[in-house]
């Protein structure tokens, strides 16, 4: 296999990315900011580059230098983890200016699915149902307002080139559409493009993503689907595998439809194809349609990992050095789920928690309980980059017995110096909802409201 | 009229200034808006009032408590 490998990122994926690298005997390269110089994902590869100062358009999301700092450490192939420069196709084609192998699909996918209008264009020449809604180069308001109304209200608007939950507003009435689009275009702004598309919005929906994995040499299969319905703020929390109520024939085609879109691209490497299923009833797949696809590995992947027992980033590293799929149908075993420990303050809105994680007590991994973490005690959680601490996955043969043990292990999780979401999510594992397989996407509003009327 | 310190809720960055000196504002009315760890955090008007002057500018890095404008209320 092709090394070393320089990862561009940080945090726990930075240092899940460098333990595999580890054990496959590749070199790996950590890159860091002035705010990360003593990070744990810096200890965790062999060698590390400074990349600029703390604010993210400065490092992490620099293209220049994060190329520079490959080029320096002498790294061959470019892992870009999630977020960041992921999906980034200017940042793809950059590393192959420089004779460097990016981890990810070829720059042409990345921009077929990059923007949501273009991805849905793609979905309907491959013959997937999309989810109804206008995503044309008319972005005059009174045009949007007027699709929005034929759509049919509640809609969501959402921006082009929008992720992780920002540049996403709904509306109710043709009244509340204005508002909502002026405040959808100017967090648009921010990812450096206004465009907006406009969606029905599924008032009960559940979020379903189906895992695709595609060789250079024409093998594309999917990995089973994930449940992420369990959101706040159209952020995830909670992700599990299998999704409950998918059987094995909704399975196969929502496989099938994934794995489409992943040929219909010229898809390699690990991608997720992202669905919302009506969730007013039992999963059915003409009530399921295709929102977007990620071209890049998910931070929910290890629940995927623990059910096929593959490790993923492996196999992406495998497929960039040009390997070839020897498998083709997978058996998922058991079931796996995935909690998101976060800084932030569950008591006032999930209020971000920034500061010095003065004590970090997690509990040891062990048979059916995985930890992904990317601080320890000690460490500095700076407003500029997201509040993930650690991702703790449990894995059992039923659902029941997973849920329980992800909530016993979020139990002994302590943490000091700053707010987490742990003893929050160990409640929601165990709500009646959650065990029963029946949340959707607006759960968690729901039960803070109930809780804070309680 | 006596004047009021409005602080801010955590340590952030300011994203973008809504409010203007000399503007009426009412209770709930959005200042500005922060950016801590990848998520707009609102700052609010405690009461209603009239924007005396706004004590720092957008890309600032503000600290937990520290007060970002003043209001006559």
């Amino acid at each position: 296999m092709l090394g070393p490998v320089l990862i561009a990122n940080r945090g726990e994926i930075a240092c899940r990315i460098a333990a595999t690298c580890r054990r496959l005997g590749l070199r790996s390269i950590a890159v860091f900011s002035d705010a990360d110089a003593g990070a744990m994902h810096v200890a965790a590869a062999d060698a590390a580059e400074r990349i600029g100062p703390a604010p993210p358009r400065e490092s992490y999301l620099s293209i220049p230098a994060i190329v520079d700092a490959a080029r320096r450490s002498g790294a061959r192939m470019v892992h870009p983890g999630y977020g960041f420069l992921s999906e980034n196709a200017d940042f793809a084609h950059a590393c192959a200016e420089a004779g460097l192998v990016f981890i990810g699909p070829p720059e042409a996918a990345i921009r077929a699915m990059g923007g949501k209008a273009a991805a849905k264009a793609v979905a309907r020449e491959a013959g997937v149902p999309a989810i109804p809604g206008y995503d044309g180069d008319n972005q005059a308001p009174e045009r949007l307002a007027a699709e929005a109304a034929r759509i049919g209200f509640p809609i969501m608007i959402k921006a082009v080139a929008g992720g992780g939950g920002r540049g996403m507003r709904r509306a109710d009435s043709v009244e509340a559409f204005p508002a909502a689009l002026a405040a959808a275009r100017r967090e648009a702004a921010a990812f450096g493009d206004e465009r907006v598309l406009v969606e029905k919005f599924v008032t009960r929906a559940r979020h379903i993503e189906v895992q695709v994995f595609a060789d250079a040499h024409g093998t594309v299969l999917h990995l089973g689907e994930r449940d992420c319905s369990l959101q706040r703020r159209n952020q995830k929390l909670v992700e599990e595998s299998p999704a409950p109520g998918i059987g094995p024939a909704l399975r196969a085609e929502l496989g099938r439809r994934a794995t489409a879109l992943a040929r219909a691209v010229g898809y390699v490497g690990a991608g997720t194809v992202e669905f919302v299923a009506d969730a007013e009833g039992p999963p059915a797949a003409e009530r399921i349609w295709f929102i977007e696809m990620n071209t890049r590995l998910q931070v929910e992947h290890p629940v995927t990992e623990m059910v096929t027992g593959l490790d993923l980033v492996e196999w992406q590293l495998r497929v960039a050095a040009g390997e070839r799929l020897p498998f083709t149908d997978i058996p998922l075993r058991g079931h796996a789920v995935e909690a998101r420990l976060c800084a932030e303050d569950p008591a006032r809105n999930f209020l971000p928690s920034p500061g010095t994680i003065t004590r970090l007590d997690l509990p040891e991994p062990g048979a059916g309980l995985r930890i992904d973490a990317g601080f320890r005690g000690g460490d500095v959680l700076t407003p500029f980059y997201d509040p993930l601490i650690a991702k703790l996955i449990a894995h059992a043969p039923s659902r029941a017995e997973a849920l329980e043990r992800l909530a016993s292990a979020l139990d002994a999780v302590v943490a000091e110096g700053i707010r987490t979401n742990a003893a929050f999510l160990a409640q929601v594992l165990r709500t009646e909802a959650m065990q029963a397989g029946a949340v959707d996407t607006q759960f968690l509003a729901d039960f803070r409201t109930r809780g804070a009327t309680a | 009229m006596a004047e009021l310190g409005v602080p801010v809720e955590l340590t952030a960055a300011v994203w973008k200034i809504e409010a203007t000196p000399g503007q009426q504002v009412a209770e709930g009315d959005v200042l500005m808006i922060l950016e801590s760890m990848k998520m707009e955090i609102p700052v609010e008007s405690p009461r209603a009032g009239t924007v005396k002057s706004i004590l720092v500018a957008e890309g600032d890095q503000v600290q937990e408590g520290q007060v970002v404008l003043l209001l006559d209320a």
